[in-house]
């Protein structure tokens, strides 16, 4: 599992769903576990199989269809609302996906997916409808995420688009650095704080 | 400069500054409870490292826990597992745990507020997106993940943006009938379930001022459900007589001197938001969600959207949810059948709530093919409740009063709705298996939620009162 993100290129699996909240993405009672590992085989579990059970996926459901596969997970707007469990992160990790793309992510989901090295990408509702156009016509399409460059680019229509990302998150995604080491470097600074309140 | 509410204690929360980033943002409280702390303290673990400050963290087990027999061992194992190990974890790393049969243990946000561990001014997070439920003390308050929980664990700080901020200013005066939690899902049905994501958002207006402490937790609890960072009302004399005495509330001069800060605190006249939305208290009436978003939501009087209503770009998800639902478009919510009532959860368990209830129930009786639950929030809300007699009216209703925990609110623990049922449901979400794999959920009041307990089916309480 990349532990940084640079430039992902790779086909993309298409989940033409509004407000997919973290319930979906991962049911409550999957969140028992004390470990943070093993949670991409119950990503979307209600939407995959029928009656709980693996030896029944749901044909119709994307993520079981052998069409689609790919690094990157393109959803439509209001992506992971709801709970602000972090397992819903790293099923989708788990999954094999290192990038999600949607018109607009929920707060929390979107603190928790870059503290797990999943870059969520926000595009226009237009070039979101663009991406889900081009994957539907052909699913070997292919999206350039460029980090560095803060853009997503189709293959096979040449379409692109810049997104947005604060210069210390981007940073952090490129060289694998952590908040939390970030954090604890600023111990002193932190006592000096409490100190003076 | 005018400032807000949420400027005045951002301020003096930064620790630094970061250059084109985040700030590094103090917290003074941190809630933990079982399900999304385990992985935070085997990341300290890993790091060799101690909780930086554990007097500042309380936890208790809430998620997983059974509203049935308490004292036995819990049945499940990975739930009680879970139970065990935040116990551990609270032993070894030395924090304040009110665990199952302590006369303290609660729904995390249901025990905060009542210990008097909330209060103004202050921030505070959990792994718990309804920590919003804090801001109704005038506290930034919000949900954080793991990750972050473990953040504050090691350093009592978080990197956080400064979100932009809105303020809802409800004015005027409720219709009977209506209460708090109308006000909120009328909030989310307007604006939708993603209305003010990216901003914090500051409740404001006479119908707010005129609210309980409850009822305004009622509205804080649920502005995640319109993707807000968080909420918060301005503490005024409504707040300092709710925490006066509470068991962590500042005593004798201390309290004196908390009080005349605290009074600082409320948004200056003049003081600018990003977005600000204006709405009357006469114009809203006693609420019911119809969807699998809390976003969905109509007057218990009103008809389930249209086709012709519904944006072309929206259809195919409002038509999967409404066949989750089994509902048709351009339906009448009133008289639909329901199996089950659900009164609880962080956003509806309060005495408050029981107590509603209760007056509304007293004398009548639960409909025959329906199952009525009543979770209380905490040991000291059922305490509370028994003390008040509070219990009898619900046996004599038929309604059920179960142990403190979140209960049905997530299909995590036993109380679950079987697939296919509708359950009437005070907490906050209506999300698809939220209250069990293929459970229906309509989000209400609790009045309107006794109110179908009483009839069987989707009632407007206003013809009962
Ligand atoms: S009652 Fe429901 S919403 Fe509240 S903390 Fe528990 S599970 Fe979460």
């Amino acid at each position: 599992m990349s532990k940084s993100i640079n430039i992902v290129t790779s086909t993309a699996v298409p989940l033409n769903i509004e407000n997919i909240d973290t319930d979906q993405i991962i049911p409550a009672r999957f969140l028992k576990a004390t470990s943070r590992d093993g949670f991409g085989k119950n990503l979307f579990r209600d939407w995959r199989y029928e009656n709980d059970d693996e030896a029944q996926p749901k044909a119709d459901f994307v993520l079981n269809n052998p069409t689609y596969s790919g690094q990157i997970l393109v959803a439509a707007k209001n992506f992971g609302c709801g709970s602000s469990r972090e397992h819903a992160a790293w099923s989708i990790k788990d999954a094999g996906f290192d990038v999600v793309i949607s018109s607009f992510f929920a707060d929390i989901f979107k603190n928790n997916a870059l503290n797990n090295f999943i870059l969520p990408v926000t595009v226009s509702d237009a070039f979101l409808a663009q991406i889900f156009k081009a994957i539907e016509a052909d699913a070997k399409t292919t999206l350039e995420v460029n980090l560095p460059e803060q853009f997503v680019k189709i293959s096979t229509t040449g379409e692109q688009e810049s997104f947005d990302i604060n210069s210390y998150k981007k940073t952090c995604l490129i060289n694998g650095f952590d908040d939390i080491d970030y954090l604890i470097n600023m111990k002193a600074e932190i006592e000096a704080y409490e100190a003076a309140r | 400069m005018a400032k807000t509410l949420f400027d005045k204690i951002w301020e003096k929360h930064v620790v630094k500054n970061i250059e084109g980033g985040p700030s590094v943002f103090y917290i003074d409280k941190h809630f933990i409870h079982e399900v999304t702390s385990p992985q935070a303290f085997k990341g300290l673990e890993k790091r060799g490292m101690q909780v930086f400050r554990p007097k500042q963290i309380v936890a208790t087990p809430d998620h997983n826990v059974p509203t049935l027999n308490q004292h036995l061992p819990i049945k499940e194992e990975l739930s009680r597992i879970q139970v065990q190990t935040l116990k551990e974890n609270c032993e070894k790393f030395g924090i304040e745990m009110y665990g199952l049969g302590h006369p303290f243990q609660g729904i995390v946000h249901v025990i905060g507020p009542e210990l008097g561990v909330t209060q103004p001014g202050m921030t505070m997070v959990c792994g718990d997106s309804h920590t919003s439920t804090h801001g109704a003390f005038g506290s930034i308050a919000f949900g954080i993940g793991t990750s972050e929980v473990e953040m504050v664990m090691a350093t009592q700080c978080l990197m956080q943006s400064k979100p932009k901020l809105m303020r809802i200013n409800v004015e005027g005066t409720l219709n009977a009938g209506v209460v708090s939690k109308d006000i909120i899902l009328y909030i989310i049905a307007l604006i939708s379930a993603s209305g003010a994501t990216g901003y914090f958002v500051e409740f404001a207006g006479s119908a707010i001022r005129s609210l309980s402490m409850e009822a305004r937790m009622t509205i804080c609890n649920m502005s995640i459900e319109m993707g807000a960072r968080g909420g918060m009302i301005a503490p005024d004399e409504v707040t300092f007589e709710y925490m006066k005495g509470r068991l962590f509330a500042p005593k004798g001069e201390e309290w004196e001197k908390a009080v005349a800060y605290w009074r600082t605190l409320p948004t200056d006249a003049g003081a600018s938001f990003d977005k600000e939305i204006d709405i009357k208290a006469e114009d809203i009436e006693p609420m019911i969600t119809y969807g699998t978003n809390p976003g969905m939501g109509i007057g218990v009087t009103g008809h389930v959207p249209a086709l012709n209503e519904i944006d072309e770009q929206e259809k195919p998800s409002f038509e999967k949810s409404l066949h989750y639902m089994g509902f048709e478009p351009g339906a009448e919510i009133k008289g639909k059948k329901v199996d089950y009532v659900f009164i609880g959860s962080c956003t509806n368990s309060r005495i408050e709530d029981l107590r509603m209830v209760a007056s509304f129930v007293k004398g009548k009786k639960k409909a025959d093919d329906v199952e009525v639950w009543i979770v209380p929030g905490s040991k000291q809300v059922e305490k509370q409740a028994i003390e008040e007699g509070i219990d009898k009216i619900f046996e004599e209703a038929g309604f059920q009063l179960r142990q403190p925990g979140c209960s049905a609110c997530l299909g995590m623990n036993e109380d679950k709705i079987p697939a296919g049922k509708y359950c009437i449901s005070t907490s906050n979400r209506n999300f698809e298996g939220r209250q069990g794999a293929g459970a229906r959920t309509l989000l209400a009041s609790p009045l309107t939620a006794a109110a179908a307990a009483v009839t069987g089916v989707v009632t407007d309480v206003r013809e009962l009162i």
